[in-house]
Parts: C-alpha cells; structure tokens; sequence
C-alpha cells in the first residue's frame, strides 16, 4: 500500500528550528512502522535518525509518538496507522536530534527512588523462598521496559520535570510490594517528597500508552495509599 | 565548520564493554572492593540484547524432581556434539547453581513453586541420568527471563553507583608497547566525539552478530563489533563455523518463539498435521537439540510438507494446551503472535521457519576470561572476554536452551573476579602515543568520502547471501559462491559512502561501522565453515554428513592472514575430561 511517513526532524548542526519531512512510500501493510522508518532512511535519507535495537517491543528503544500517541515503533504495524503516519519525538525530554531525545533525566528519576531490592539480611545458601502468589502481587511492575512511553505522555511531567514520573514509581512498586524487600519506608519516604506519588492527577495516559499493558495509574494509586496508610 | 574531532581521556582500573548479562555481571563483580570500573555500552544497559532472552537459565537446583550438576554437564558436552571443552562444562554447571541463588538474592523476580522455591521447567536437550528423559531443570520468570536478569543486574549496578558512558560505540583497543592491552577507543554517538579509555584491564561482553543473515531472532546491534575489534588486532575467532539456527522463528520476521513453548508442550506439525519430530527424534520429539530440530525442519521444507504457497514455513501447535498456560507462562510470545502474525495460538497454529539465533563461537578464553592472544596458549594480558562474543568454549557445535544465559553470568562473573584481583596486582601500562589515531581514521575514512557504495545495498545482499549459502544446510560450492562474493562485498565496502556527514548522533556513520565488523564475523564464519569438512552440531554439509572425530575433533581457529583479505585457519584440540565422544541420539 502507499503510505506517507511525515517526520519532524530537528538538527541543531544544520538548522535551528525543526522542520516536517514526508516521505512516500510503498509499504507491506504488515509492515511494522520501525521498517517504514528503517525504508526512508536506507533508501532515501541516510541524515534522519532513530533508536532501535530488539525490533520486537523487548527493549523499549523506539518510543515514539507516532499519530499523536506515544508507541514502540517496532510494535505498531502500518496498517493499523496508515495513510499518513506521523512521527514524533516523545515529549517532556530535550531533543537532540530528529526522533532522539536526552534520557539521561529518565533513568536518573529511576535511581532516585531506588528502584533495587533492599534487604541486608544474610542471605541462605539457597533461595528466600517466595510464595506464588507473594510473587504474583509485584508481577505488574516487572513487565516494565523503561521505554519511557508512560512518562513522557504525563501531562504533570510535561509541566513539571521534577516528577519522577510514572515509570520510576512503578519501578518502586516493583521493589515495595516484593516480600523479600525491607526497603519500603526508604522508598516511600522519597515517593512523598512534592517531586513524588502525589503530583500524579490519574489522568490515565499512562497507562492508555503502556506498550507491555502494565496498569500505570492503579500502581501509582498503590503507592499512594501505602504512603497515606502506612501499610504494604 | 571545524571538522576536527575533539578527543576525551578517562582513566578507570577496568573498562567493560557491553551492559548485557555478561558485562554487567563482570563489571559489578570487577567493583568489587571500591576498584575502578566504566561500563561502555553502545546502546542503554536495559536495551542489551540479553533481555530478549525468553525461555530460562539451566541450573540443577532440583527443585522439582532430582537433578545433578553432572547430568547439566553431560547434557552439555552432548549437546554440543562433543567440541565442548569439558573442564569449562564442568564450571558452567556446577556454579550455575550458586550463580542462580545470587542473582534471586539480588532480587530477580523468579516464577515460583507452591513451596516457594524457584520454578523450573523442561527444556531442550536437558534430560536425567545422562540422557534418559527431559528434566525440570530451568528456572524461569514466566517467559521473560532475560528480560528479569537485564533489569536485575541493572538495579544492582545502579545501587553501586557503578559508572556508565550510554550510547559509547567501542572502535578500536589499545594496545601498549609490551603488548597488553590497556584500554579502548570509543565515539561518543550523542556528540561524535572520541573518549581514549585507559585501563589495566578491559572486557569484552559485546554479544552476537546475527544480523550477518536475513532471517535472525537479534536486534539490529548485533553486528559483531567486539568480535570485529579483536580481531583486527589479530587475536583469532574460534569456532566460526558455528551458529546456531533456533527452530522456532516466527514466518518471514525471525523473531523468537522461545523453547518455551514446547517445554510446555507445544508441537511442531508440517503441512498435513503430522508431528514430524516422530522421525527425527522418537525420545525427545520436539524438544530435542536445537540443530536436530533446525535440520528435521529443513528436510520436511524440502521434501514438500510444508505450509503456504510457497510451502516454506512449517507450524508449532499450542492449540491444546490450557489457556492458562500461555496467560501465565508464555505471556510475551503469544503476543508476539497475535501482534505480528495476527494469529490468536490459543485457536490457531502459528507459522514458523528456523532464524539465525546464536554465535557459538568468538574470542578464544580461558575459564577466568582471559582472551588467548594466539588462540589456545598465550593469554593477551589485560584483556577478557565473556558472554556470545567469546568461545570458552562451553557450547561446542550446538548450544543447548538456557544455557546462553548460564555462560554470560558464569563467565562473566567469573572474569569480574578475576579482573578485581588482576588490576589490584598490575601496574599501569603506559599508553602509547597516538591511541585513537586508528579510530579516528576509520570514521574520517567514511565521512570525508563524497560518493560510493549504499550501506544498504552491501547489507542487504549479505544478508541474503548469508541465509542462502550458510545457513541449516551448507556446501561447498555454495560456501565457495559465499566466500568470492564476500570479498567481492568487502572490496565495496571500502568504497561506502554515507549521506549524514555530521557528527551529532550520525547513526548513518554508526550502522556504516556496523556493516564492516559484520563483514570480518561472516567472513570468518564462512571460510572456517569451508574447512571443515564433516557435519557437527549447527554445522551441517549436505556434501559431508558425517561426522568426522578422527581430523575435526578440533576447535577451529581463524586468524586475519597476511593480505588484508585472507584467513588463516588452524585447529587446537577439545579438552576431554570426563565423557569419551560418542554417537549423538535422542
């Protein structure tokens, strides 16, 4: 099928302010839009620029917005997009050129609300044994790719780049909720700092653009009431 | 504009390339005591291709039925069609098991039996008692393993405060005037500046390069660079001639359907509903070996039972499992069917055809890591290797399932070891004058030209050449057409040209790199696959189908000849220890 792909490019060494580029294009309709892209620069502008790697939506390089809402490109197929398919660098981070944008902040957020086990006991020499359904009760927060879809379709992080933002805080789910952790207070006491939990209006774009279907707003609601009650 | 490239200096007692399993278990054991440690990564850690990993790590924890790190062993050396070097199987899997507990008590979210304890499954070619039926032996996060192992070993760097340089593309290593290595050149990509590492160790767990074919479960970036790097500082590639093609891509996209999903009872059926493994394999069936399975695949294409108009793909049927098993334990790969295929396995067979999967050769290392500078008797001092860029070699001629995952964290936790107490005892090689001028000239080399070859025309018809000529079933004539049109590919390439001639972020200059270091993989691959003459594990040559212990019981080295375009092959011997090679059945 005929397709156009319309990119908003911006290179700071040839222009200063972004421009729009079509390309057009005949696509497999099964296509994914990573390929379109992959087409475009293989065949006919080598200057436009993306990240990929996984191509199958396991490494969360290739967010993007592409008709007006944040996806993976490599998870998303032409004809489900098509005529025109519009790209976008995601929004709320620097761009630095065409699809790219600085995710140096994203993964700082992540370490700022220690999002790894915490628990200093000796360990045994085999496993800490671990119920099902003790597991089961963070399995949620484990789906995350740190893509970064979530976060940068948060209206509040738009405005306000302090927030830790939605993945950070499912990333501290993850942890708080794990019955081997002993970390939550430390975690939590981060989380209900003014940058934390309760800057979140549940405005649900999170989790509407979460391409692993990890239900964002209700984790982040989790962590709310655990804060506000004092119970995990 | 100013077109000369700035140039950055760092000094860090050990410098990891690659944040896979491999590296960023080697860099947090390297920390170790509050040594010095970077981790390069051209890409960002959690994005390494480790996390792509589905189906689990091997580790004879028996928790589910009795299970010995003996019979892991057996299983592998077997497996590997008897080129595994046993004394390193031996390691692989007797610390498997202490490597799985430390990485549950860093957190890794396992799926868990009702008694608590890590949940394991079956999987391909691991069985009890030296091969008389599949045991529960890998342990498992539903069917995201690797992606649970990437994140967790990420989460314990960043509560180290372990040093990252993201989106560092490694281009050259250094090497001092006594000849150890001590360090690495890199290119900023964000910025196209170059950084001059200089370190008293550097390691290598820079993954695969499967990319070289069309069909291939790998990413994008799995172009063999560190393979690339290594050897044209003429440390040789050890057992080329070895990929493995995993049975179950999906049609067209070769992306993985893990093991998995026969481990929990799916079939493969040809075009008529027959189970075919019946013929190939009647004590394994479906989960027998990976390149048995490839191969069965390949004869039933060929003599026309399979699927389709063009009768090219065959299915895996998980019709009759429960649906709570797919839910629960085959989450990702069942929507990888429905997204990509728009096929729904809960009702319907899903179309698959072999992809190229696995090196299971690379960097010859010794059991610490080190990297043999000749192949199998002088360490080159400084430098290690661990992971799908190098050969320990543990996985012989075919690789088993879950055991990609076992290496990278054995060895690279391993080799981490070992750096922490090399670099405690080493001084400082100096640096030798002008580190990054090679580096530097390969990039100017690219950007200043002003017209040439397409990328994308070298890569494409290597791609297509690759899984025409050396893929599943290889022979010489093909080999031959194979190893005249890579050069003929390689004499193009010297001729590349790119449009981006920026600096900024020119991932048009970073593929054009790419392409090249996948140039050296398949020519390597190709001419190592050529000589030899017999049929073993993933290689098989329709022209010699036997195989052949008298002259090939032989791990194949492949150095960069004396012309800038020829290999040199010779061989060193398999280190046998415990089990005397024997015909393989399952």
């Amino acid at each position: 099928m005929r397709v156009t792909l319309r990119v908003r490019r911006y290179n700071p060494e040839v222009a200063r302010d972004p421009w729009w580029q079509d390309f057009d294009l005949e696509s497999d309709p099964r296509a994914r839009v990573l390929d379109l892209l992959h087409q475009a620069k293989w065949y006919h502008d080598g200057t436009l620029t993306l990240r990929r790697s996984c191509a199958h939506a396991v490494c969360g390089s290739d967010t993007m917005m592409i008709n007006g809402h944040n996806r993976l490109a490599c998870k998303v197929l032409v004809e489900d997009v098509a005529p025109v398919i519009v790209c976008e660098p995601i929004r709320g981070l620097p761009v630095i050129k065409d699809l790219i944008v600085d995710m140096e902040p994203f993964f700082r957020s992540l370490e700022s609300v220690k999002s790894w086990l915490i628990n200093e006991e000796p360990p045994p020499n085999s496993e800490r044994l671990q119920s099902p359904e003790e597991r089961e009760r963070f399995d949620e927060g484990t789906k995350c790719i740190l893509c970064a879809a979530c976060t940068t379709s948060c209206p509040i992080f738009w405005a306000n780049d302090e927030y830790v933002g939605p993945a950070a805080i499912v990333n501290a789910h993850r942890f708080t909720f794990d019955s081997r952790d002993r970390g939550a207070a430390e975690r939590l006491e981060v989380l209900a700092d003014r940058t934390g939990v309760f800057k979140c209006r549940t405005t649900f774009n999170c989790t509407s653009v979460c391409p692993r279907d990890i239900p964002v707003t209700e984790l982040i609601q989790e962590m709310k009431r655990a804060i506000t009650f004092g119970k995990i | 504009m100013d077109t000369t490239p700035t140039v950055h200096r760092h000094k860090f007692e050990t410098v990891v390339v690659g944040a896979g399993g491999a590296g960023l278990y080697a860099a947090m054991a390297a920390a170790e005591g509050g040594r010095s440690v970077a981790v390069l990564s051209k890409l960002y850690p959690t994005r390494s291709h480790t996390g792509a990993a589905q189906g689990g790590i091997g580790a004879a924890l028996a928790n589910v039925e009795e299970d010995r790190w003996e019979w892991h062993m057996f299983d592998t050396v077997k497996g590997g069609d008897y080129l595994v070097d046993q004394d390193s199987a031996e390691i692989l899997a007797r610390e498997a098991v202490e490597t799985v507990y430390e990485l549950e008590h860093f957190g890794l979210p396992f799926s868990r039996l009702p008694d608590g304890k890590i949940a394991q499954r079956k999987f391909g070619g691991h069985t009890y008692n030296f091969g008389e039926g599949p045991v529960h032996r890998s342990c498992y996060a539903a069917d995201r393993t690797g992606h649970m192992i990437l994140q967790t070993l990420f989460q314990q760097c960043m509560k180290r405060q372990v040093t990252f340089f993201n989106e560092f593309k490694v281009l050259d290593l250094i090497v001092s005037h006594d000849g150890r290595c001590t360090g690495v050149v890199a290119l900023e990509i964000a910025s196209g500046d170059f950084h001059v590492f200089h370190a008293k160790a550097v390691f290598f767990g820079t993954g695969g390069f499967g990319k070289m074919f069309r069909i291939t479960s790998n990413a994008h970036t799995l172009t063999g660079d560190g393979n690339a790097v290594a050897y044209r500082r003429g440390v040789p590639m050890q057992d080329m001639e070895f990929y493995q093609f995993h049975p179950t891509g999906i049609y067209t996209l070769g992306i993985l359907l893990s093991e998995g999903a026969r481990a929990e009872g799916g079939i493969l059926r040809n075009e008529s509903g027959e189970r075919f493994m019946e013929r190939y394999a009647p004590t394994l069936l479906d989960l027998a070996p990976r390149d048995i399975v490839s191969r069965s695949m390949f004869q039933e294409l060929k003599e026309g039972r399979g699927c389709g108009p063009k009768r090219d793909y065959l299915l895996l049927d998980l019709t009759h499992l429960p649906p709570e098993v797919l839910d629960e334990r085959l989450p990702d790969i069942t929507d990888f069917a429905r997204t990509y295929l728009r096929v729904e396995p809960k009702s319907e067979p899903v179309p698959i055809q072999p992809t190229a999967h696995y090196a299971m050769g690379g960097i010859p290392t010794d059991n610490d890591g080190r990297v043999w500078k000749d192949g199998h008797s002088v360490i080159f001092d400084g430098f290690y290797a661990a992971g799908e860029c190098a050969c320990v070699s543990v996985h012989g001629a075919n690789r088993l399932g879950t055991n990609s995952l076992v290496d990278i964290l054995v060895f690279g936790r391993r080799a981490g070891k070992h750096m922490a107490r090399y670099v405690a005892e080493a001084d400082w090689p100096e640096l030798p004058r002008g580190a990054e001028d090679q580096a530097v000239s390969l990039v100017d080399g690219i950007l200043s030209r002003q017209s040439g070859e397409r990328p994308v025309d070298i890569r494409e018809t290597l791609q297509d050449e690759m899984n025409d000529k050396c893929f599943v079933v290889r022979n010489e004539p093909g080999l031959k057409e194979m190893d005249a049109k890579v050069a003929q590919l390689r004499s193009a390439f010297a001729n590349v040209f790119i449009q981006d001639r920026g600096r900024l972020f020119n991932t048009d200059l970073v593929e054009c790199l790419e392409l090249g270091f996948m140039l050296d993989c398949a020519q390597t691959t190709v001419v190592a696959a050529l000589a030899r003459q017999e049929s073993r594990g993933g290689h098989y040559r329709e022209d010699f189908k036997e195989r052949d212990d008298t002259r090939f019981l032989a791990h194949s080295l492949a150095f960069p000849g004396e012309s800038s375009d020829s290999v040199r092959i010779d061989y060193k011997p398999v280190r046998i220890t415990r089990f005397a090679p024997k015909e393989r059945k399952y």
